[in-house]
């Protein structure tokens, strides 16, 4: 064999055991029936892919979209005028990544139940506004939409942060410059030259956030209590509480084509060649 | 009687006309006074003061560090002056920002929006000015700088020298004061520089804008220039036209910069000045003998190499045809006394 090969027999072998097999197996799950304690039987066939176009589940899918949608653009909102200050301070541009990237230093799991402690009704913030005289009961802050909501924004903004902040370092500052001498004011140069032109990392950025979004598990879990289901939580459903494993099969092969055709869709809108 | 007076009035207003426009077209359009940029652990400009006048084409030339980019700068609006003033149309423009400047630039690498087609980039700025009839104005600047029939192409779809043009069609749309240009042939290739030069002159005076070009370029500036201001570490040796520097630098750096110099007991003599001549024949009143060294062939002339027997190295170019000196033969090196340049 040739030494290319050797060299790409360990990427090879991850793939075919960490990606390949586990879809085949979940996508063969799916088209099975399901067994008496959990588990599989045979016979094949399509009943749980039936089941999902029940109106209680279209109605999971759209909200975990509408969310994820949600969670993508208030990350952009927020990560583009971070990323463009961070590419335009000339001493401290380290220092302002590390941060961004400060808080993978500890579990995501820790920092969403740090959250709750924020959020709750007894919680910093509503102690705090309380003792402040501005309101007098908790506010429910916790245990919605809302709160998924922040929690997926805080999660997955530093994604966003960081593709767009490599598209805006790799933009010629001269053209900002050619932009105000030809009668640009700072904002007209932010949307007319630096957006059109970070579209890549824009675009990149949006493609990290909104699919881990669209299948989040664990922050509307913690953050969303019982009330907040999204499509993350029913698939857990199914392979706990309701020992369904095909049709937990079946959402996620259906999520990961839903995920597959936007994807498509949107980065075939999006490629059309800048230069 | 009548008839005469109708004469000496035409005379008297023909008069105050054409003093009015010769104040006005004499008037600086840009001044610099005592203008001063210091960043950290560096001078750049060193009290530069400078007044152009109106719709004609000025250089600033000098070597690479000499601060002629900080000062195209410091009239943009990019950088704000440490002290001193930059005045256009009369008027202190220090704490205006660039979008409030009416002065333009061509960058060095053109600084074009690869976004945008040709069109696009030429627009940018009348969309920004809120200009009227764009379509009209847009085509005129393409039209000027030869560039119709490339309006919807990118820049990357583009040569060198047409993003060259889309870059001086840009800015010469929005008719500015002044309109600066950064080392703007340094990017191309030699041949299509050489055209250029006499094509942005020949925008220059259609367009009737005023230029203000920096160049490292000694043949660049002799060669475009109006006038041209010769800047050595941030400060300005000489102002004068093309002929007056190259022919009375007021120093030696100018003398040197401005192309080459043989240093014969402190007078300066340009190479070209120079003649040779064989041992015995007859010599202008300054002469030095000497033994040729070796020769350079330059096509349409010769550079013959003499050591002095003072022991300098000089250099004469002389005609190809006249280059009938071997390296070993014994030469007289010759000039005229007012093609010396003498410095105190």
């Amino acid at each position: 064999m040739k030494l290319r090969t050797w060299f790409l027999l360990p990427a090879w072998l991850s793939m075919a055991v960490l990606f390949a097999a586990p879809f085949v197996i979940v996508l063969a799950y799916s088209f099975l029936t399901r067994g008496v304690f959990g588990g599989i039987e045979l016979p094949w066939t399509a009943e749980s892919y039936q089941r999902l176009f029940d109106p209680l589940y279209l109605t999971i899918l759209w909200r975990s979209f509408v969310m994820a949608v949600a969670a993508t653009a208030l990350c952009l909102l927020l990560a583009f005028p971070a990323a463009l200050f961070i590419s335009r301070a000339t001493g401290r541009k380290n220092l302002y990544l590390q941060l961004v990237m400060l808080p993978f230093w500890t579990s995501f799991l820790v920092r969403t139940y740090a959250w709750i402690f924020l959020l709750r009704d007894t919680g910093l913030f509503n102690t705090g506004l309380q003792a402040l005289g501005i309101i007098h009961s908790p506010l429910p802050l916790l245990y919605n939409d809302g709160a998924v909501l922040l929690g997926l924004v805080y999660g997955y903004l530093p994604f966003m942060v960081l593709p767009i902040y490599a598209a805006l370092e790799r933009l010629d500052p001269a053209l900002v410059e050619a932009a105000a001498d030809l009668g640009a004011r700072p904002l007209t140069t932010v949307f007319r030259i630096v957006v059109p032109l970070a579209r890549p990392g824009i675009v990149a950025g949006s493609v990290l956030v909104f699919i881990p979004c669209l299948g989040a598990y664990l922050t509307p879990d913690l953050l969303g209590g019982g009330r907040t289901v999204l499509v993350g939580n029913l698939v857990q459903n199914q392979f706990t509480t309701a020992r369904d494993w095909p049709f937990g099969s079946a959402i996620s092969i259906a999520l990961m084509a839903l995920v597959t055709v936007l994807l498509v869709i949107f980065l075939r809108r999006e490629s059309e060649p800048l230069a | 009687m009548s008839l005469f007076l109708a004469g000496w009035d035409v005379k008297f207003w023909e008069g105050a006309i054409l003093r009015y426009y010769f104040y006005y077209s004499m008037a600086p359009i840009l001044e610099l006074r005592r203008l001063v940029k210091h960043f950290p652990g560096q001078q750049a400009v060193r009290e530069i003061s400078l007044a152009i006048p109106q719709g004609s084409f000025f250089s600033l030339l000098g070597p690479s560090g000499c601060g002629k980019t900080t000062t195209l700068r410091l009239i943009a609006g990019f950088e704000e002056p440490t002290s001193g003033d930059v005045l256009l149309n009369g008027e202190v423009v220090n704490q205006r920002k660039p979008y409030e400047r009416n002065v333009s630039t061509v960058f060095q690498n053109y600084a074009l929006f690869p976004h945008l087609t040709a069109r696009g980039n030429v627009e940018f700025g009348l969309k920004r000015h809120h200009a009227t009839d764009i379509d009209r104005r847009v085509r005129e600047a393409l039209e000027l700088v030869g560039l119709t029939g490339k309006e919807t192409r990118r820049p990357a779809q583009l040569s060198g020298g047409e993003r060259q043009r889309v870059a001086l069609a840009r800015s010469l749309v929005l008719q500015p004061d002044v309109l600066l240009l950064d080392e703007p042939l340094a990017a191309l290739d030699p041949k299509l520089r050489k055209q250029m030069r006499l094509e942005l002159k020949a925008m220059q005076r259609r367009a009737g804008v005023t230029f203000l070009l920096v160049t490292h370029d000694q043949e660049e500036a002799l060669s475009m220039s109006d006038c041209l201001a010769v800047m050595n570490e941030g400060r300005i040796e000489q102002v004068g036209s093309p002929e007056d520097v190259y022919l009375r630098p007021s120093s030696r750096f100018v003398a040197g910069f401005l192309g080459a110099v043989n240093w014969i007991g402190g007078a300066g003599i340009r190479p070209e000045a120079v003649r040779l001549l064989a041992p015995g024949e007859i010599t202008p009143d300054r002469h030095a003998a000497g033994v040729v060294t070796g020769s350079v062939f330059l096509g349409d002339c010769v550079q013959v190499l003499v050591r002095l027997r003072s022991g300098e190295d000089t250099v004469a170019q002389v005609p190809r045809r006249a280059a009938l000196f071997q390296p070993g033969d014994n030469v007289q090196f010759t000039w005229n006394a007012a093609d010396e340049m003498n410095f105190s």
